[in-house]
């Protein structure tokens, strides 16, 4: 906050400690602490609303005022003339603080700034969604007066103000302590909302042509803004599903004039933000809500469980607040060592899916004369799937495909029923763009590797390189340490990307503007390997010294040879290396071995030692040998024929490579057993679907991308079964004890993997193939999916939909007048298997590259286009084909 | 009940009345009450209950003892009847009474209920189970943001201690005179907002429709609404012709346009 060491290294130097008397008590604090948190230290509450310990001082509310004497020179005490805010001012040595607790000039002061703050506040408590866990509440309670003297008329305005689809804004209610706009500002990099206005202007608006200080978006009617010049107020234009208290449409907030396309979400507003709904958190009355939460329910009729957020692998700490068998909300968990306070949106309002219409509650066998999935029994349900399962090992056996969402006790089990049950390794986790050098690198880097770089870590290292990752889009929380720790001055950030997007901006990242499928050229010549270009020389340089920290996301799998090129740069700068994939059980599969190459514990399968190390652990003779295929290999494998069953776990078919393709094999796949919590593309082509617990039903561990496990607790009471006791009752059907009946169970079998120490898995060293030219009028595809898209996790919150990026074709300027396309314009993305229209935004980028969201509304890049990231399509624009 | 006072309620003053006579006219029937003997025993330091207490009354007394009782027979044959034909006359209670609960409505026809739940969070019973709705510009039940989409009241919880009619911000639920709570079942003893909500008094209009122009919710609490007006009315014409309410509220709202010019 306002410490001015410079610590470049991570080593903590020792910090100066001072000492005060904070009413009548001696207190030793560091340096640069602010008075209001040296008193916290010895349990001295000082009232606050605009204080925040993770936001810098603001002073904005003056609820905090301290009566303080400072020695002079001489040392004689000298107070200060008048109260101060304790939450701005630092301690010094000597400093004698008296709070309201000794000082009656200071209570008397905290209590006149409570009757100002309440002059205008609604008195609608009752109604108020923060009532019962407001700041404003208790400490009107607390060091409030208990009547009001203000018997005029209160200040009122429209409400509610719609600043995003999901962000809704009383007026009244605020008290402008700022710390929503300070959270956007300085944390989000988001300033979505400002201060706006200046005075506490006058009731029912505009008594004396000054508008009253207020929080809002950009805002004509506020600011007495018209494009043309006319001074006079505006109507707010009003939309939508909810009404005010005037009986008109919320007032949706305004904006003059267009932005830019990228900058709109999905609603037509200008994009708010991936972290706005911590703004709702953090503020001190009720003067944020959100559209999915607002008047549901209050805080004393909810019971809160603290979980992990399951929608990225960052493991962020989150509250589950629910009533009735019902979530209501989600909030952000406070972990110092993970998210600190912060969560994104999609973590904080995308769980409408786990009480979706489409979650199985009973197992459905395919009856046999109709060809229908209907209800059964589990007994049934299980035997039929063992039978079909015995069957299959009778024949040419049967693969397993369990998806990147799982538990790690879950994954366990997967791994276990997969080697001893169907006895085999055909196991993939991967239900996205993957090749086998991504296998190898896993296993030879991230299994097995413990907890080795650390979100601390990512705001003290003095340059990240970010390699095939957009930490914004794919994992919020480590967007936010990095932009903590470039804010603080340690952290450079560099990505190797096609373009510079909004979060590298934010990171203020140093761009390596890479086409897709040339990152093995830019890594290798940073590694030294090839000849280092003179642009790059500097970089070189830069990632050789200490502390340096690499990031590749799950992308780089797509790029044959990236991985490898990847191995040989860390090697090389001795820089520390971490792999941020998306999903939340990604980490965890790689450490239990759902790889085909791949047993618990980064033990390769073609090694004999481990494999009798594991069969040992697993009380079974031997286990499998034989190589085992990957999921496009499990695919083609379902499609030839040469694989009689599939057991498939979560896996969404938009994610991977080829969608049409995966349907085709399901189709073929003589028998499938469906492990999922919903309904699914792949229920169609099941013959047993097994009900699985969403993570509300059930506890676990989340390995996150650090490897810290994140484990959570069960919300709500259920018959519901996990992964690891289906799989086990399936064991059972078979005749194999699977041994994962219980979470101690399998805890006790993990901790028999630590510490291989046999040979590992090589280090992928494969070629780069050669970036194939382009025809004339062809561009590279440059492709990832955004944090909110048509993600099956976000279904059934329209309000979240409504804060997404709208779906945009980005392209150079250059490639764009060639098109003769505008900003706006329309244009046609042709692939091998069809094309997407989107509107074009030209943006600073190669120019044989157009990027597209890989799996947002209208944009479906690997189902609709057919091509992955790097491939060759085609543009035209749309307005010119109608012209002709 | 009827052998001690004339009234149809029993207050407590009657029967205090009665009690004078008592030591003559019912001596008898006190032998065989125990629990007023203890007193009396107490004093003459002999056990309780005992039988022979009577040996020390006068040989009239003695001989009069077996009819005494027929006095109160006697005397209360003069009196009024106080039993009550229930089913075929009803009797009035008192104003206060706490019977069934009503959720009221705004003059105009909107509802008083916003769905804020604190008749359910007040209640002890938990009889009540409320889940609020948003308002929006084509179906508004309520001035202001959220109205009661489901309201129900168990009464088979329900103690009628009336604290939910305390807590209710809005003035939208209180409780009626009306005591006839009976069910066959126990799912008819939950009672809907079908059951609940107020019937439109002639002159109301069926919600939803807007609030009257230019009116905040405040307004509506402070009682500046005093029936429905003819935009609301030409509102919910345009949009449920059929609409049963449309006469008697059209007819109000030009009463009152009229008015509003003299």
């Amino acid at each position: 906050m306002t410490a001015t060491t410079n610590s470049s290294s991570s080593a903590v130097a020792p910090v100066e400690e001072i000492t005060l008397t904070i009413d009548g008590l001696d207190v030793s604090v560091p340096k640069g602490t602010l008075v209001i948190r040296a008193a916290e230290t010895v349990g001295i509450q000082i009232p606050r609303f605009c204080d925040h310990p993770l936001l810098k001082p603001a002073g904005a509310c003056r609820q905090c005022l301290v009566d303080i004497a400072t020695p002079d020179r001489e040392g004689n005490l000298r107070p200060m003339p008048k109260p101060q805010a304790s939450c701005t001012i630092e301690a010094t040595p000597g400093m004698v603080v008296n709070t309201q607790h000794t000082s009656a000039v200071a209570e008397k002061a905290q209590r006149g700034q409570i009757e100002f703050l309440l002059v205008n506040h609604p008195l609608d408590c009752p109604v108020c969604d923060k009532g019962g866990e407001c700041p404003l509440q208790n400490q009107a309670m607390s060091n409030g007066s208990a009547t009001s003297r203000f018997v005029d008329i209160k200040r009122t305005f429209p409400k509610p103000i719609k600043i995003s689809t999901q962000i809704l804004l009383d007026r009244d209610r605020c008290i402008l302590c700022q710390r929503c706009t300070r959270f956007s500002a300085e944390i989000a990099g988001d300033p979505f909302i400002d201060l706006q206005g200046r005075g506490g202007g006058a009731p029912g608006g505009h008594g004396h042509g000054l508008p009253a200080q207020q929080i809002g978006r950009f805002d004509e009617a506020i600011l007495e803004y018209t494009p043309s010049g006319d001074q006079g107020p505006v109507e707010s234009e009003r939309t939508g599903d909810v009404v005010g208290p005037y009986g008109q449409a919320g007032v949706l907030s305004s904006v003059a004039g267009s932005i830019g396309g990228a900058l709109e979400d999905t609603s037509g507003r200008p994009f708010a933000s991936y972290f706005s709904g911590n703004t709702i958190q953090i503020c001190p009355v009720g003067a944020l809500t959100s559209a999915a939460y607002r008047f549901r329910s209050r805080p004393f009729d909810l019971v809160s469980t603290a979980s992990i957020a399951e929608h990225d692998a960052c493991g962020s700490a989150i509250r589950i607040d629910h009533r009735r068998g019902v979530v209501l909300r989600r909030l952000a968990g406070d972990d110092p060592a993970v998210n600190e306070e912060w969560i994104t949106d999609k973590d904080r309002f995308a769980f409408a899916w786990q009480t979706s219409s489409d979650v199985l509650t009973a197992p459905l066998v395919r009856d046999e004369e109709t060809g229908e999935l209907v209800p059964t029994s589990w007994s049934e349900a299980i035997g039929l799937a063992a039978d079909g399962l015995r069957r299959a090992g009778d024949g040419a056996g049967a693969a397993a495909l369990p998806g990147g969402r799982l538990t790690l006790e879950d994954a366990y089990a997967w791994s276990k029923f997969t080697r001893t049950v169907l006895g085999t390794n055909d196991i993939d986790f991967r239900a996205r763009v993957h090749s086998a050098e991504e296998a190898d690198f896993l296993a030879n880097r991230v299994a097995g590797s413990g907890l080795d770089v650390t979100f601390g870590d990512l705001e003290r290292a003095p340059r990240v390189l970010l390699v095939g990752l957009e930490p914004e889009e794919e994992a919020g929380t480590v967007f936010l340490r990095l932009r903590k720790g470039m804010l603080a001055g340690r952290v450079q950030v560099t990505t190797i990307a096609p373009l510079a997007t909004r979060g590298s901006t934010k990171l203020r990242a140093e761009l390596v503007r890479t086409a897709p499928g040339e990152e093995p050229s830019v890594l290798d010549a940073l590694a030294g390997v090839t000849g280092t270009p003179e642009h790059l020389a500097d970089l070189r340089a830069a990632l050789a010294e200490p502390g340096t920290v690499v990031l590749a996301g799950e992308r780089l799998a797509g790029v044959p040879g990236a991985l490898s090129a990847l191995d040989r740069l860390v090697s090389a700068a001795g820089a520390r290396f971490a792999w941020v994939p998306r999903r939340a059980g990604d980490r965890g599969a790689v450490e239990v071995g759902l790889l085909p190459g791949l047993l618990p514990g980064g033990r390769p399968t073609a090694e004999a030692e481990a494999r009798v190390d594991v069969a040992s652990v697993w009380g079974v003779s031997e286990l499998p040998a034989a190589p085992g295929r990957d999921l496009t290999g499990i695919l083609d494998a379902a499609t030839a024929g040469e694989i009689d069953a599939l057991v498939v776990g979560g896996i969404d078919l938009e994610d991977l490579p080829s969608p049409a393709q995966a349907e085709v094999a399901l189709a073929a796949a003589g028998f499938v057993v469906q492990l999922e919590v919903r309904r699914s593309a792949v229920t169609q082509h099941a013959d047993i679907v097994l009900p699985i617990a969403p993570t509300t039903h059930k506890s676990g561990t989340f390995l996150n991308w650090e490897g810290r496990p994140r484990p959570f607790g069960q919300v709500f009471t259920t018959s519901a079964l996990t992964d690891a006791r289906v799989l086990g009752m399936l064991a059972d059907a078979v005749g194999v004890d699977l041994g994962t009946r219980t979470l101690e169970d399998i805890h006790r079998e993990l901790a028999e993997f630590d510490g291989w120490e046999g040979p590992r898995t090589a280090a992928p060293a494969v070629e780069a193939t050669p970036v194939p030219a382009l025809d004339a009028g062809q561009v590279r595809l440059a492709t990832w999916r955004l944090m909110l898209d048509s993600g099956r996790g976000q279904d059934g919150e329209p309000h979240l939909a409504g804060t997404a990026y709208r779906p945009v074709a980005l392209l150079s300027p250059a490639t764009a007048a060639t098109l003769g396309l505008a900003e706006g314009d329309r244009v046609r993305v042709t692939g091998p298997d069809g094309d997407i229209v989107l509107p074009v935004l030209p943006t600073p980028m190669g120019d044989d590259v157009v990027w597209l969201p890989q799996h947002s509304p209208g944009s479906s890049v690997h189902r609709t286009l057919g091509a992955t990231a790097g491939a060759a399509v085609r543009l035209t624009a749309v307005d010119a084909e109608v012209a002709r | 009940m009827a052998e001690q006072g004339k009234g149809k309620k029993p207050a407590p003053g009657k029967r205090s009345g009665n009690q004078p006579k008592r030591p003559t006219a019912s001596r008898a029937p006190e032998r065989a009450r125990p629990g007023a003997t203890p007193a009396k025993a107490g004093r003459a330091k002999t056990p309780a209950f005992d039988v022979d207490s009577d040996l020390d009354k006068s040989g009239l007394a003695e001989f009069f003892a077996p009819v005494a009782g027929f006095g109160v027979t006697m005397s209360t044959l003069f009196r009024p009847v106080v039993t009550e034909q229930y089913p075929f006359e009803k009797a009035p209670t008192a104003p206060r009474y706490h019977g069934r609960h009503q959720l009221n409505r705004h003059p105009d026809g909107l509802e008083k209920c916003i769905g804020c739940e604190l008749c359910a969070w007040a209640c002890p019973a938990d009889a009540i189970y409320v889940e609020a709705g948003n308002n929006t510009p084509e179906a508004q039940y309520s001035p202001g943001e959220r109205y009661g989409k489901v309201y129900q009241i168990n009464y088979l919880r329900c103690i009628f201690c009336g604290l939910c009619i305390e807590a209710c911000p809005t003035r939208a639920l209180t409780m009626t005179n009306d005591y006839e709570l009976a069910g066959t079942t126990r799912e008819k003893m939950i009672f809907e907002k079908d059951t609940l909500l107020a019937p439109l008094r002639s002159g109301m209009l069926a919600a939803p429709h807007p609030m009257v122009a230019g009116l905040s919710d405040g307004d509506y609490y402070r009682g500046d609404v005093s029936g429905p007006t003819t935009e609301q009315v030409a509102w919910v014409k345009e949009r449920r012709p059929e609409d049963e309410s449309l006469s008697a509220a059209g007819a109000a709202a030009t009463r009152a346009a009229k008015g509003g010019k003299e």
